[in-house]
């Protein structure tokens, strides 16, 4: 599972690419009391042939609610407060003859006290599979296809806009074997820096060693300007390493020591993209830039 | 009163009816026998208390029921701020253990769980109440008390939980002499305000069905209002406890759970609603003139696929007023309909007084995590203003005839990816704002972060929870900070925080024309609340809580939070 643990509102930290939520201590993936222990597996085969014969057609092959009508189970109330079986097996037994959701009466199942704990502990053995955030267990990866822009026309619009600073012969030369797949090779050109790797994670974030740093002019007082890598800028203070070499910080908090703060960041026109970039420019300059192999 | 009076008594754990002993002498001995009959010590903070404006403490989440955010303290302004010098600072420990911690205070040991895993350090991301000289502050299964004064550590409370997300807690309320405050693995706890014994612990949602709790509890009168939270498919609900004995008022879900509530209509169908979110997990403002508390609520589940539940979803990104004597929902504004985002309303909302088109008006605002912000008649929920603020979002083709924003379907999670400005935090989050009546400004941040979002499970009966995607985080193109004019929703003032990383904190105004807030770069910073020049700042490191001010012994304080780390300036 490649998806960072980010709690839904928490991600506005790591949503601008600040580094907060990365910092947060990780936190083990369930509480020792929210684990449940795994099943017998005979008793969990079993289950999953009864379940297969029994409930399959209404509930899903993955439990997720099926073509007869039969509602989700692995985000059902019962089954998710269920411990043993007790209260799936009221159900089981019992039927619903008119489920609390709506949707079609549910018949009771004659099954054997045993069967029924079979049942319960195969739907707890997916349930456990369930990811972070409530995302269901991850079924088969499914093949999606992102390519869906006109290369030409990417083509086009790469000339217009980008070829001032990238060429597909040089910087970009095989960028589409350098990244994991089509999503990959577009979050990384929007953005502005390397594609994740075949085999790497989807959420890393990488910055290219290649990439010019963001460098500032201060003018100071005296008119005198001095020019370096950028180390930190806010309200109050702008800090660098000087091209001569060193170290430097200013106050910037309009006193007469410095005039005037000028950043110079290469990757401004990123960032302009974002707010002028239309989806179907983005799909087609994808599919241009998935032509270099 | 002496404070280590208590510190000695608490040591030799007596029940709390031994506060007997807060007039003995400062060496007496702890025993029993030296039990004097009780005092009528007046309540620390009864619940009528908490009407008036915000003035010398702060007892509430926002400090008043308003939800402003408004000193009225003089103290401190425009010329002196410069001024504003380090009282104290003070860090917070959460000592496992019962029994006297390093600080010298006595920790008290509650909760159902086995105690024997880490939490994480504390870090204190939620208000700080102020009643009486003494400040109480909650993190996650954590509660204490300490002397504003110095920051001295009075009594510690460790909760030994059993799960649940332990993302923070948005702090604690007052009702008379109790301190209340949610736990992540879904309880409601009861302390002894002066001692941080426990009164009791009620379950208020389900941890097996995934529900986690953050919210600071809202005391109004002979009730005390909660929620909890829940990312996967659950249906949000808000509920009223009896502060006094912790016993269930009532439940009000913000989803239809019957086939005849009217709501039904926005939904597919009752089992989707009965799935589909909806919770007020931010503390609401409350009117004492209608007896309406008005909360913003979640987003509707699942998420990001839509599919699931055509409709526009109520009650799930909305305002609602809720009536606190009843639990019943006397209006509803939707702010997000059919949200496709995981952008929920769940922002505190601020209540205000205007004249609107030359009638005078009793209104409520709120900037919403989706970038729009709304005015609306809080008696009557009319719709008056909606206005785009942020400028970057991207995801709406223009309004509805309602006033809500009119949602792209081409900007939710596709499979070839959508290029969407808010990034999943949104444009505002769960920080509260702030509202100055005397420059009729509507202060908070504003994110500007873009990712392209993609559709990874395109099954037709939809994902489940926050599944179902992808996104790619762009970067931001200049968070920013503003005041926002009510009557136009248009900017009367605006700064791009430079940098461009990080994210700002919760807002404070004062009657002497001053907004401080914690900026993206781990400053503490006041500004002029007229046109946002900066008066004052200080570095403190990155701000985990909205700064408040209060008065003790007649001097001014400000108070935030870095993590575990608590900051207190005053003007000598």
């Amino acid at each position: 599972m490649a998806r960072p643990a980010m709690p839904t509102f928490l991600c506005w930290t790591v949503a601008l690419g600040a580094t907060l939520a990365l910092a947060q201590a990780p936190a083990p993936a369930t509480f020792p009391d929210q684990q449940r222990p795994a099943g017998d597996p005979a008793v969990i085969a079993h289950g999953r042939q009864l379940y297969a014969v029994n409930c399959k057609a209404c509930h899903g092959g993955d439990l997720r609610g099926g073509d007869l009508g039969g509602p989700n189970l692995l985000r059902s109330q019962v089954v998710m407060s269920d411990q043993h079986g007790e209260a799936i097996s009221q159900v089981v037994l019992k039927g619903r003859p008119d489920p609390q959701g709506g949707g079609p009466p549910m018949p009771a199942f004659p099954l054997s006290t045993a069967d029924v704990h079979a049942i319960a502990e195969y739907i707890h053995g997916v349930l456990r599979d369930k990811q972070r955030q409530g995302a269901p267990p991850p079924g088969e990866r499914q093949a999606l296809n992102v390519l869906v822009g006109n290369a030409g026309a990417g083509r086009r619009y790469f000339k217009a806009h980008c070829a001032g600073c990238h060429s597909p012969g040089g910087d970009l030369r095989g960028i589409a074997t350098r990244a994991a797949d089509a999503g990959a090779l577009q979050d990384a050109w929007v953005a502005g820096r390397p594609p994740v790797a075949p085999g790497g994670n989807p959420y890393a974030i990488h910055t290219d060693p290649k990439t010019p740093p963001t460098t500032v002019t201060v003018t100071l007082g005296d008119g005198t300007r001095v020019h370096g890598r950028l180390q930190r800028v806010d309200d109050f203070i702008v800090s660098l390493y000087a091209d001569s070499g060193g170290y430097l910080s200013f106050i910037r908090d309009g006193r007469p020591g410095v005039r005037a703060v000028d950043i110079d960041d290469p990757m401004a026109a990123h960032r302009h993209l974002l707010g002028a970039l239309t989806d179907p420019d983005m799909h087609d300059v994808t599919a241009y830039l998935a032509t270099l192999k | 009163m002496n404070r280590h009076v208590i510190r000695d008594i608490v040591t030799t754990r007596l029940a709390a009816t031994v506060l007997t002993a807060l007039l003995l002498p400062a060496q007496a001995p702890a025993q029993t026998s030296t039990r004097m009959p009780a005092p009528a010590l007046p309540p620390l903070l009864p619940p009528s208390q908490l009407s008036g404006p915000l003035a010398g403490s702060w007892p509430t989440y926002n400090g008043d029921y308003s939800g402003r955010r408004y000193s009225t303290l003089r103290l401190i302004d425009k010329n002196n701020v410069a001024h504003l010098t380090l009282a104290w600072t003070a860090r917070v420990d959460d000592q496992h253990e019962a029994g006297a911690g390093p600080g010298g205070a006595v920790t008290t040991v509650g909760g159902e769980g086995t105690g024997d895993f880490p939490t994480g350090n504390p870090s204190v991301r939620g208000t700080v109440l102020e009643v009486g000289g003494i400040l109480y502050i909650t993190s996650t299964d954590n509660a204490w008390a300490l002397d504003g004064r110095d920051g001295r550590e009075l009594w510690h409370y460790f909760w030994k939980t059993r799960g649940g997300t332990h993302i923070g807690n948005r702090g604690g309320a007052l009702w008379n002499d109790s301190l209340l405050f949610e736990t992540p693995d879904d309880y409601l706890v009861s302390l002894d305000a002066r001692t941080g014994n426990e009164n009791w612990h009620v379950q208020i949602a389900s941890l097996d069905e995934d529900y986690f709790s953050t919210m600071a509890p809202v005391v109004v009168g002979d009730h005390v209002l909660v929620a909890a939270s829940n990312d996967s498919d659950a249906p949000g609900f808000l509920q009223s406890f009896d502060p006094r004995t912790g016993k269930l008022q009532w439940r009000r879900y913000m989803v239809p759970m019957t086939k005849d509530d009217p709501a039904l209509e926005t939904w597919p169908s009752l089992d989707a609603a009965r799935h589909g979110g909806g919770n007020p997990w931010t503390p609401g403002a409350y009117d004492p003139e209608t007896g309406y508390y008005i909360t913003g609520t979640g987003n509707p589940t699942p998420s990001y696929t839509g599919v699931a539940r055509p409709g526009d979803n109520l009650y799930t990104c909305s305002l609602v007023a809720v009536k606190v004597s009843t639990g019943e929902i006397v209006w509803h504004y939707q702010t997000s309909p059919h949200d496709t985002h995981d952008w929920d309303s769940a922002q505190t909302p601020i209540l205000f007084d205007a004249v609107i088109n030359g009638r005078p008006r009793k209104l409520v605002a709120t900037a919403a995590r989706n970038g729009y912000f709304f005015v609306l008649d809080r008696v009557t929920g009319e719709h008056l203003l909606t206005a785009r603020f942020g400028t970057t979002v991207n995801w709406a083709k223009g309004l509805r005839a309602d006033g809500a924003p009119a949602a792209d379907p081409g900007k939710s999670a596709t499979i070839p990816g959508s290029l969407v400005s808010p990034t999943e935090g949104g444009v505002t989050n769960f920080q509260p704002n702030a509202f100055n009546p005397d420059t009729g400004l509507f202060y908070t941040h504003e994110n500007t972060g873009y990712q392209v979002l993609y559709l990874t499970d395109p099954d037709p009966r939809g994902s489940m929870g926050l599944g179902g995607k992808r996104f790619a985080l762009l970067g931001a193109t200049g968070n920013a900070f503003e005041a926002i004019d009510y009557h136009t929703g248009k900017a009367a003032w605006r700064h791009v925080w430079p940098g461009r990383s990080g994210v700002g904190t919760g807002v404070l105004t004062t009657a002497t024309g001053l907004v401080f807030t914690g900026d993206t770069n781990g400053n503490l910073v006041a500004m002029d609340a007229g046109d946002g020049a900066f008066l004052w700042h200080t570095r403190i490191g990155n701000i985990s809580n909205p700064p408040e001010t209060f008065l003790i012994d007649g001097r001014q304080y400000l108070l935030a939070a870095v993590g575990d780390t608590l900051y207190s300036f005053v003007l000598y």
